[in-house]
């Protein structure tokens, strides 16, 4: 049966992966791996932006991938950003195998705020959660409750549920089913 | 949610153009991309690009502000914004001039981006559903969309259809609610006119002075309150027509300063010393036996005329009764449409009543009349029951004791009655009336009743 794989990019807190396993597992009934973390390339890295090109890391991603990778969702602490926009929360491939979420900018710490675990996890598990759906084929929701729903900064992502709104989840779990029912 | 506007991404850098068209397609919307501005424009001769987001420096060949002007020559719809990595008040303003909609800085604020796009999408919506709705207005005054199985109305189409591209004078005559101005604006919608104004005005409305003002114009301090040139009605209908409802009734001087528009295509604004000249096509209307008005003395024979070039007279709806079920069939669609009530269709026995009622006030009372019906309908078809106060209508007119006064007080009577029961309000007055609400103003003054 294929797998969803985790891939830790550069160093992440231990701590993050046991929140981001409950939910992927929550949704998407597949066997859930971990693997070893790959290193950043340095092409990826913008030294006049201080940042870093998700399409390289996502390149790097899609590299030497195990067989049975179905979904391979990197998750990374850097900062993330594109040439046009100054940064992402995380990006994927609509329809495809490869999503990324940073977690730079769902720390409270980057805000000059003191940091809060409740808050940071809610935030991971939404993050997940949305760029996981977009592999599913989602697009971004209306709904400004759903977790599909386009989040442009870090308020929008507070302010959305962590759940997908009905006509989400029903699109999404057909897509699961497909999948795992083809296997 | 699908989103049906395509959007294309030019830039020479690969990375630029992938990320930027991955990170839309997550929104919902169809993206193609381009290397180069050559590529681009190719790409938008068979696409109908909503937006392209055009990088300004793209080495070798086109540049930004050329691969939108090209873009622009093949698809002038298409809203282009210019991207650039570091911004100048030059090339900003030039990328405007040449018609860029918008110049953004990279890298932009996502947020920033996200409400760009809904904007301009969401002003491409509106635009086409302008044209859409301008498609339909036009069509709705073609003249196939008059329903009519009667010989006599399909004459009278035929007859409007060939008069349409000249510039004649017309005259309509015919009861209230008989559809003048449905004709009038059929004429004018067939013509060459159709893409000019089709300017309305109920010439029994007003007061003399206050007309007079309406059609002509005025100039500033012509009188107490002007407090600028206006244009009048004639000057606004420039190139296009005017419908002047209810001619009869305009008084001897409007009479003498209308024949002078209609020989000499040329009039004063009020207060005005300097001539004013229009293209104007005039269609005149009446209910009035204009002829009749002649020989009383009341109506100038030189402007009758002149305005009776060309005489459509519309037939009563009681003359056309094979007519009735398919203006009822049809008002039934278009009004339970507009109210958001399903209701298929009229009943056989209900239909009956209808081709039996005698209409005074002709299509436009019908028309009401469905649409009551349909407001109180609880089933999905229009019923006897539905049309029941019609009846009621009809037999207390028949057990009726009629007072012995003169027909004229009857009439003011009835219009006095309707004002109360409508709280002062002409609209519904008249429609209860079964007449227009320029014929009740007609009769307000005549009977000077204030409302």
């Amino acid at each position: 049966m294929s797998a969803l794989y985790l891939v830790p990019v550069g160093s992440v807190p231990e701590n993050t992966w046991a929140w981001i396993e409950n939910a992927v597992s929550e949704w998407f009934p597949l066997p859930i791996r971990r693997l070893a973390p790959v290193a950043i390339p340095e092409r990826a890295y913008d030294a006049r932006r201080g940042q870093y090109q998700s399409v390289e890391i996502m390149k790097t991603l899609a590299q030497d991938t195990p067989g049975d990778a179905t979904r391979i969702l990197g998750v990374t602490d850097v900062d993330l950003a594109i040439p046009m926009l100054s940064f992402l929360f995380g990006q994927a491939q609509l329809n495809g195998r490869i999503a990324v979420v940073s977690l730079c900018r769902l720390h409270q710490e980057f805000y000059g705020l003191p940091a809060e675990d409740d808050l940071l996890r809610e935030r991971i598990v939404k993050e997940v959660l949305h760029e996981m759906g977009h592999t599913f084929g989602l697009v971004h929701c209306r709904d400004q409750k759903c977790v599909m729903s386009l989040a442009t900064h870090i308020g929008l992502v507070d302010s959305k549920s962590q759940q997908y709104c009905s006509p989400c989840g029903l699109q999404l779990a057909e897509q699961v089913a497909s999948l795992v029912g083809g296997v | 949610m699908k989103k049906n506007w395509p959007i294309l991404v030019v830039d020479d850098e690969d990375v630029m153009c992938e990320s930027m068209a991955a990170w839309l397609r997550e929104d919902g919307y169809r993206v193609d991309t381009a290397p180069s501005g050559q590529k681009a424009v190719e790409l938008a001769k068979s696409s109908d690009y909503a937006i392209c987001f055009v990088d300004l420096k793209m080495p070798g060949g086109m540049d930004g502000i050329e691969t939108m002007m090209e873009i622009h020559r093949v698809r002038p719809e298409a809203s282009v914004i210019i991207i650039t990595a570091y911004a100048t008040v030059d090339t900003a303003i030039q990328a405007m001039k040449e018609g860029a909609q918008e110049y953004i800085v990279k890298p932009c604020n996502p947020q920033e981006i996200s409400m760009l796009v809904a904007r301009i999408l969401k002003l491409k919506k509106l635009q086409s559903e302008n044209a859409i709705l301008r498609k339909k207005l036009t069509r709705q005054y073609r003249h196939h969309d008059i329903i009519t199985k009667n010989p006599r109305m399909e004459e009278i189409l035929a007859l409007t259809q060939d008069v349409a591209s000249l510039r004649s004078t017309v005259l309509i005559r015919g009861e209230s609610g008989t559809g003048k101005e449905l004709v009038a604006r059929a004429v004018h919608f067939s013509g060459s006119r159709a893409g000019k104004p089709f300017v309305v005005m109920n010439c029994a409305a007003l007061t003399e002075t206050l007309l007079e003002s309406e059609l002509f114009g005025y100039e500033k301090g012509a009188f107490t309150g002007a407090g600028g040139q206006t244009k009048g009605k004639f000057e606004v209908a420039d190139g296009g027509t005017i419908f002047l409802d209810e001619i009869g009734d305009i008084s001897a001087k409007l009479q003498a300063d209308l024949l002078r528009v209609l020989q000499e295509r040329r009039f004063y604004r009020v207060g005005g010393t300097q001539e004013v000249e229009v293209d104007v096509r005039v269609i005149a209307a009446t209910n009035k036996d204009l002829g009749e008005e002649v020989k009383q003395g009341r109506f100038r024979e030189d402007l009758y005329y002149r305005l009776n070039v060309i005489e459509i007279r519309l037939p009563a709806l009681r003359e056309r009764r094979e007519d009735i079920p398919l203006l009822a069939e049809h008002f039934v669609q278009r009004i339970s449409s507009e109210l958001g009530k399903e209701i298929s269709g009229i009943t056989a026995a209900a239909l009956k009543l209808l081709i039996a009622y005698e209409w005074p006030g002709n299509v436009r009372e019908l028309e009401n009349v469905i649409e009551r019906a349909i407001v109180t309908c609880r089933n999905g078809m229009l019923e006897e029951q539905d049309f029941s106060w019609l009846q009621r209508s009809e037999s207390t007119q028949q057990d009726w004791q009629v007072p012995d006064v003169p027909l004229e007080e009857l009439e003011r009577r009835a219009i006095v009655t309707a004002l109360e029961r409508k709280h002062g309000n002409v609209k519904e007055a008249s429609a209860a009336l079964g007449i227009d609400r320029s014929t009740l103003y007609d009769k307000l003054k005549r009977y000077e009743i204030s409302h």
